[in-house]
């Protein structure tokens, strides 16, 4: 490279020199203090989580510790088990524990049944465009209000309802109002939060690989079985997760179309309204929050939730 | 090739894709324990033959033979063909061992049987301490070698590549090119072998295929391809060659038709010594590149070419040239190859 000692400099005047503003000193001051960038940046989210998710939390723990004075129905904050001790040795609230985590268990498993065919459809054979109108169309009743599906169901399930037109010319019937029924309209809320991380997980796997696995003398069931499930695992506890938290927290579908079954919410909000037994429904809130608690525990202990 | 039945046999194969021919009727023979590639460039349908012959597509129209059974509508598990990907497509969940061991876990071999198979799988392609290893810990080409050894645990009776060297770097590549024949020879199994790579293609095959278009160009041995091209494309694609159209060809060869000769088989010389060559064309040197082994020459012809000239470097190399001088460039009318012009014209 040659250079002409003659010219001007003209740099200058292409590139303003650069001014001891405040905002560059202190994005000096940042550049050189990496620590302190760090916290700036992570202060706001960790405020969020520990003002909102711990310390409610922790108020829900202390809450269940006091108790409510029956004459006055005032909380007064004497500490006490009772509450805990009650909700522990109730049969009421072993019975509804059962009830409601064999519900959310149940919906899990018909969501994981019926999203992982229509998953594996929209991600390996469904053309691009159809791809796009299917990922719409699940994702298209999330827009509509949770009570409008909730009531729609229960007119779909009703005595001469849309269902019972469907099956009576096979000789079924409507399951009615009850336990049935609540399953039915929890899977199909929740069944878009579980197709979703399936979909994008069976994305995730690479076609070459179910052509190897056919190469290689895998039938689909061996391809199904040693390829692809391994590889989604993943992504199936992803979306169980969904399922099983939000089936377990429900109290308004188990209202719309449970007939007089109750599941854990019911007794919580009984406690927080009628009852004005803020102490008990708290204690009782405990109760899916440990079960999810040991839901995570076992699921981590599988692996799956390393590669979410 | 053997006697009676080819290992592979295609006839009339057509792949659409739409509106595109992939591949455009494909007759071909390949003879068992032939090593044996399919050379073009990206979109020239070497690919979709392969993967046609393996199962993941179906031809819209033609047959696909293994050894004089039709296959042409079976599944690519009920074909004895297995595929080296290029992509390797390992199965990133399984260890190594497991890996190479999944041919014989669906077809119900026991876990005892599979695993030793597979680890003496793992000894000829001397991975033998890795098996425990996922394909992750591995390198580029320890992939490769575990891709191999999966595919030829099964024992099929052929053994399709698709690229398999092309992520490698050049040296890795050279040392696989070497395993990979000392592999077929040791297997005496048919290697159908897809590459873009020319010099790849020369030093490997028994026989190439030069596919342009969905259709092959010229089908023989690398030394007839590469010495005897039958077309414009194939003499281009495969080395460096100096075509001469029809007014050239006149002008410098005394005869009509498209001409093509290899750098290599040019002489050249500084003006006015003597040049043993059946015909002489004087011209001027216009780039002179150093390449190490050899020297290459660029000559603007007087009667209107531009000619490539390849010259070693040995030891009774003839002073360097300078740019702009006049020369005398060379060659024996043996060395001249008639082109078929046809393949100029774009097909309707």
């Amino acid at each position: 490279m040659t250079v002409d000692a003659s010219a001007p400099p003209t740099r200058g005047a292409v590139v303003p020199p650069q001014r001891g503003t405040m905002a560059r000193r202190g994005s000096v001051f940042l550049s050189r203090h990496p620590r302190l960038r760090l916290s700036l940046l992570l202060g706001a989210p960790l405020f969020w989580l520990g003002l909102v998710y711990i310390a409610a939390l922790a108020a829900l723990l202390i809450t269940a510790l006091w108790t409510v004075d029956s004459f006055t129905g005032q909380i007064s904050q004497t500490w006490t088990l009772d509450n805990i001790a009650a909700v522990l040795t109730g049969s009421l609230y072993q019975t509804v524990t059962l009830r409601t985590v064999g519900v959310a268990l149940l919906v899990t498993i018909i969501d994981i049944v019926i999203a992982l065919p229509i998953a594996f459809y929209m991600a390996k054979v469904a053309s691009p465009r159809a791809q796009r109108i299917l990922v719409i169309a699940i994702l298209m009743p999330l827009w509509a209000s949770y009570l409008v599906k909730a009531y729609a169901w229960r007119s779909v399930l009703s005595q001469g309802g849309i269902f019972e037109w469907l099956v009576s010319p096979f000789g079924g019937h409507s399951p009615g109002y009850g336990l049935p029924a609540t399953i039915i309209t929890l899977s199909y809320l929740w069944l878009p939060y579980v197709i979703l991380p399936i979909y994008a997980g069976l994305e995730r796997v690479p076609d070459s690989l179910l052509e190897a696995s056919g190469d290689l003398g895998g039938r689909t069931w061996s391809t199904l079985r040693l390829v692809v499930l391994p590889m989604i695992w993943p992504a199936i506890i992803a979306g169980s997760i969904f399922s099983f938290s939000l089936s377990l927290g429900d109290y308004i579908t188990v209202n719309i179309v449970g007939g007089a079954n109750q599941m854990l919410g019911n007794l919580v909000y009984t406690n927080v309204g009628a009852a004005n037994n803020l102490p008990l429904a708290a204690a009782i809130a405990f109760i899916p929050i440990l079960i999810i608690f040991a839901y995570l525990a076992a699921v981590r202990r599988t692996g799956a939730l390393n590669n979410l | 090739m053997t006697g009676a039945q080819p290992a592979i046999r295609l006839t009339g194969l057509t792949k659409s894709f739409g509106s595109v021919k992939a591949v455009d009727g494909v007759d071909l023979d390949i003879g068992e324990g032939e090593f044996f590639s399919m050379l073009g460039p990206s979109g020239s349908g070497k690919t979709t033959v392969l993967r046609l012959i393996a199962g993941f597509e179906q031809p819209s129209s033609g047959t696909i033979s293994l050894f004089g059974q039709d296959v042409t509508d079976r599944a690519p598990f009920d074909r004895d063909v297995n595929t080296v990907f290029q992509d390797y497509a390992l199965f990133p969940h399984m260890s190594v061992l497991d890996n190479v061991a999944y041919g014989l876990r669906v077809r119900g071999v026991a876990k005892r049987a599979r695993h030793q198979q597979a680890r003496a799988a793992l000894d000829t392609v001397r991975l033998g301490g890795f098996a425990d290893r996922k394909p992750s810990q591995l390198s580029g080409g320890q992939r490769q070698r575990v891709a191999l050894a999966r595919a030829t645990v099964v024992s099929p009776k052929v053994l399709l590549l698709d690229e398999p060297l092309g992520a490698l770097d050049l040296k890795l590549r050279e040392q696989m090119q070497v395993e990979l024949k000392e592999l077929q020879r040791t297997l005496g199994i048919t290697f159908i072998f897809v590459t873009h790579d020319q010099q790849e293609a020369l030093t490997l095959s028994d026989r190439i295929a030069v596919f342009n278009e969905g259709r092959i160009e010229q089908l023989g041995t690398p030394a007839e391809i590469y010495e005897r091209p039958a077309s414009p494309f194939v003499a281009a694609f495969v080395g460096t060659s100096n075509i001469f159209d029809d007014n050239i060809s006149q002008a410098l060869l005394g005869r009509s038709g498209v001409h093509s000769v290899r750098p290599e088989k040019i002489s050249v010389t500084t003006e006015n010594l003597p040049l043993v060559a059946d015909r002489v064309a004087a011209g001027v040197l216009a780039e002179v590149i150093y390449i190490g082994s050899s020297t290459q020459l660029i000559v603007d012809l007087d009667a209107g070419s531009r000619v490539v000239v390849l010259e070693q470097n040995d030891a009774h190399r003839v002073a360097t040239k300078n740019r702009g001088a006049r020369v005398t460039v060379g060659w024996n009318d043996s060395d001249i190859v008639t082109l078929a012009a046809s393949s100029l014209v774009s097909r309707p």
